[in-house]
C-alpha cells in the first residue's frame, strides 16, 4: 500500500465535499476509489484532514482521536498492518443513557471499546504501549457508533480513511479507572441488544492490548506532523464486532472493571 | 432402546476409547435413540472405565454455548463425567498419542465445597457452595469419526470428553467478576481468540446450576471437592505435538499446557 499523495488538490476538495455531503445528508455512496481507484492511504488522510479542517472552521470542537481496524482479523482482512484513524469531535458526542436518533445516519452499528483520556501529550514517531499508559489520566468504557458512508458497508481502506474512519457518534460512560488499577489485557466486554447478549470477548482483541492501539495512532498521527495533546478523549478499537441498531432497540454494554455504558435508538 | 443395545454401545464406545480408534456415528445407525438412551449408554461407558480402576473425580458441562447449541440443534447443555484417569497438571505435558481428534477449550472449573442437590438450585446457591474457581483447558476428544456428531452421539460418548489441566491460581466467586472476566487465549505466542464469563448460559454459575438441577433429578450425586468445568469460553483450538497453549480470566489468573505426540486430526 503506497503512501504517496496522489490525488490533486482539486481533487482532494472535491472528494471532501463528496464525504462532507454523504455525512451531513445520511445518504449512501459508492466507494471513493470506484472513481480513483489508484486512491493511496496518504489520499484517504488529505481528504480527512480536509474534512477536519472544515468541520472545525464550521464551529466543531476536536475533542480526539479513534483507532479503526484494531483487530487482527479486521487487519488480514483489509490486507494491512496498520490501524486507521479518524478524529471525534464534540458534535459526534451523546450522554449516557440517552435516545440517540438514526435519522442523521445511514446503516449505523456499535461496537463496545476502551477508551482513553490522557494527562499528557504524547508525541510520535517511536510511542509504545507503556508511553500510552504513563500519558494516561483514565480509562473509561465507550461504545462507537459507526456508520460507513459507502453502500453496503463496502470499502476499501483509502475510502474509509476518507470517511473518517466511519465515525460518526460516540458514548462515553461507566466508571473511570487507573489504567495501573486494572489488567487491560484481559478486560471482558458484554454487548446485549434489546436484553439479548449479541456480541462478547475480551480487551486482548484490539492488538493484543488497547494500549497498543493508541500508540499506533499516536505514530501515525506524527507521520502527519500532529501530536496528541493533553485532554485527548481517544477510542482505542471495537474488541466486539459491529452490531447494526435501528430505531427501538436498546443497547447496554458490560464492562469488567469499568461498569456499562447504556443508549436507546430512535427515529 | 433395550438394555442390550445401550451395553454393545457403551461397549463399543469404551473399545474406541482403549484402542483410540473412532466408530461411526451411533444416530446414523441407529435414528430413533433418544437423549435419555444417550445418557445410559454414557453410563455403560463411563462404568467400564471405573471397573479398569478409574474414579470419578466430577463432571463436565457441554453445549453451553449458543454456536455450539445452534450446531448440534439443542436448547440446553449436556454433561458428561470426569475421571481421575483425565487429570493433569498445569506444567505437565499432554501426549496426544493418547487421543483421537483432540481440541482444546478454555474454561473457568469450579470445586464445590458442600455438595449441590437440585433440584430447585439458582445460581446463588452455586455461589454459595463454591470454594474455589480456577481457569482451566479441557482437551475434548471424540470417539466418533471426524467429529459427525449430534447431541446423542455427544452425549453417549461422555459429552466427548478428553483430558482437563487446571491451573494453579485460585479465585473467589465473591471477588472475582465471573460473568464479566475476560478469557483471552494464546496459542504458541500469539493470540488465538478472546471471549468472556458470559459465553457461558449468560454466566458460568447459571451452568453449574444447571447441572445440579439435571443431576437432582437423575439421582445423580454432586459432592463437595468434586471439579466441574463449567463450558468452553473460547472458540475450539486443535492441537498437535509441540504446540504450547495459554488462557487467561481477567482478574484471576492463567494455565498453561503443552502438548506432545503425533500431529493432530
Amino acid at each position: 500500500m503506497s503512501s504517496n499523495l496522489t490525488l490533486s488538490r482539486e481533487d482532494i476538495v472535491r472528494l471532501c465535499e463528496r464525504v462532507e455531503g454523504a455525512q451531513t445528508r445520511a445518504c449512501a455512496i459508492p466507494k471513493l476509489t470506484n472513481e480513483y481507484p489508484q486512491m493511496t492511504i496518504a489520499d484517504g488522510y488529505a481528504v480527512q484532514n480536509e474534512l477536519r479542517r472544515r468541520f472545525v472552521a464550521q464551529g466543531h470542537k476536536q475533542v480526539g482521536w479513534k483507532a479503526g481496524l484494531t483487530s487482527k482479523a479486521k487487519m488480514q482482512q483489509m490486507g494491512v498492518s496498520v490501524p486507521s484513524i479518524g478524529f471525534l469531535t464534540d458534535r459526534m458526542a451523546r450522554p449516557e443513557n440517552s435516545a440517540i436518533s438514526t435519522s442523521d445516519l445511514v446503516h449505523p452499528r456499535v461496537e463496545c471499546e476502551v477508551a482513553f483520556v490522557m494527562k499528557s501529550d504524547l508525541q510520535g514517531t517511536g510511542c509504545t504501549a507503556a508511553d500510552v499508559l504513563a500519558a494516561t489520566d483514565y480509562v473509561l468504557p465507550a461504545v462507537e457508533i459507526i456508520d460507513s458512508r459507502f453502500s453496503g458497508f463496502k470499502f476499501d481502506l483509502a475510502s474509509v480513511i476518507a470517511d473518517n474512519g466511519s465515525s460518526a457518534r460516540f458514548v462515553g460512560g461507566g466508571r473511570a479507572r487507573y489504567a495501573e488499577d486494572l489488567d487491560l489485557k484481559t478486560l471482558g466486554v458484554v454487548m446485549e441488544k434489546n436484553g439479548e447478549i449479541v456480541a462478547m470477548g475480551a480487551s486482548a482483541a484490539v492488538m493484543g492490548h488497547p494500549a497498543e492501539a493508541i500508540a499506533m495512532l499516536v505514530n501515525i498521527l506524527a507521520e502527519m506532523g500532529e501530536i496528541l495533546p493533553a485532554g485527548s478523549f481517544v477510542m482505542s478499537g471495537g474488541i466486539t464486532e459491529a452490531i447494526a441498531v435501528k430505531p427501538g432497540d436498546s443497547i447496554v454494554a458490560r464492562f469488567q472493571e469499568l461498569g456499562s455504558v447504556s443508549m436507546r435508538f430512535v427515529e | 432402546m433395550d438394555k442390550q443395545k445401550i451395553e454393545q454401545y457403551g461397549d463399543e464406545l469404551y473399545q474406541a476409547f482403549v484402542s483410540c480408534r473412532a466408530v461411526a456415528p451411533l444416530l446414523t445407525r441407529e435414528p430413533d435413540i433418544t437423549i435419555e438412551d444417550a445418557y445410559r449408554i454414557q453410563e455403560c461407558f463411563v462404568a467400564r472405565r471405573l471397573a479398569a480402576g478409574e474414579t470419578i473425580v466430577g463432571k463436565k458441562i457441554g453445549a453451553t454455548s449458543k454456536p455450539v447449541q445452534d450446531f448440534l440443534g439443542v436448547y440446553q447443555p449436556d454433561f458428561g463425567m470426569l475421571t481421575s484417569a483425565m487429570v493433569f497438571q498445569e506444567g505437565d505435558t499432554i501426549d496426544l498419542g493418547q487421543l483421537i481428534q483432540p481440541k482444546a477449550e478454555a474454561e473457568l472449573a469450579f470445586v464445590l465445597k458442600h455438595d449441590l442437590k437440585g433440584p430447585g438450585i439458582t445460581a446463588m446457591d452455586v455461589i454459595r457452595a463454591t470454594d474455589y474457581v480456577v481457569p482451566c483447558f479441557e482437551i475434548v476428544d471424540s470417539r466418533i469419526t471426524d467429529w459427525q456428531i449430534k447431541i446423542q452421539d455427544t452425549v453417549a460418548d461422555n459429552a466427548s470428553c478428553g483430558v482437563f489441566v487446571l491451573g494453579k491460581t485460585k479465585g473467589d466467586p465473591r471477588k472475582l467478576d465471573i460473568t464479566l472476566a475476560g478469557m483471552v487465549l494464546e496459542k504458541n505466542g500469539e493470540l488465538f481468540s478472546t471471549g468472556v464469563g458470559a459465553a457461558v448460559q449468560g454466566s458460568p454459575a447459571n451452568a453449574v446450576a444447571w447441572l445440579a438441577n439435571t443431576l437432582g433429578v437423575l439421582g445423580i450425586p454432586f459432592k463437595a471437592g468434586e471439579v466441574i468445568l463449567s463450558g468452553s469460553q473460547s472458540s475450539l483450538v486443535p492441537v498437535q505435538g509441540g504446540d504450547e497453549l495459554v488462557c487467561t480470566v481477567g482478574g484471576l489468573g492463567s494455565c498453561r499446557v503443552k502438548f506432545s505426540g503425533r500431529s493432530a486430526a
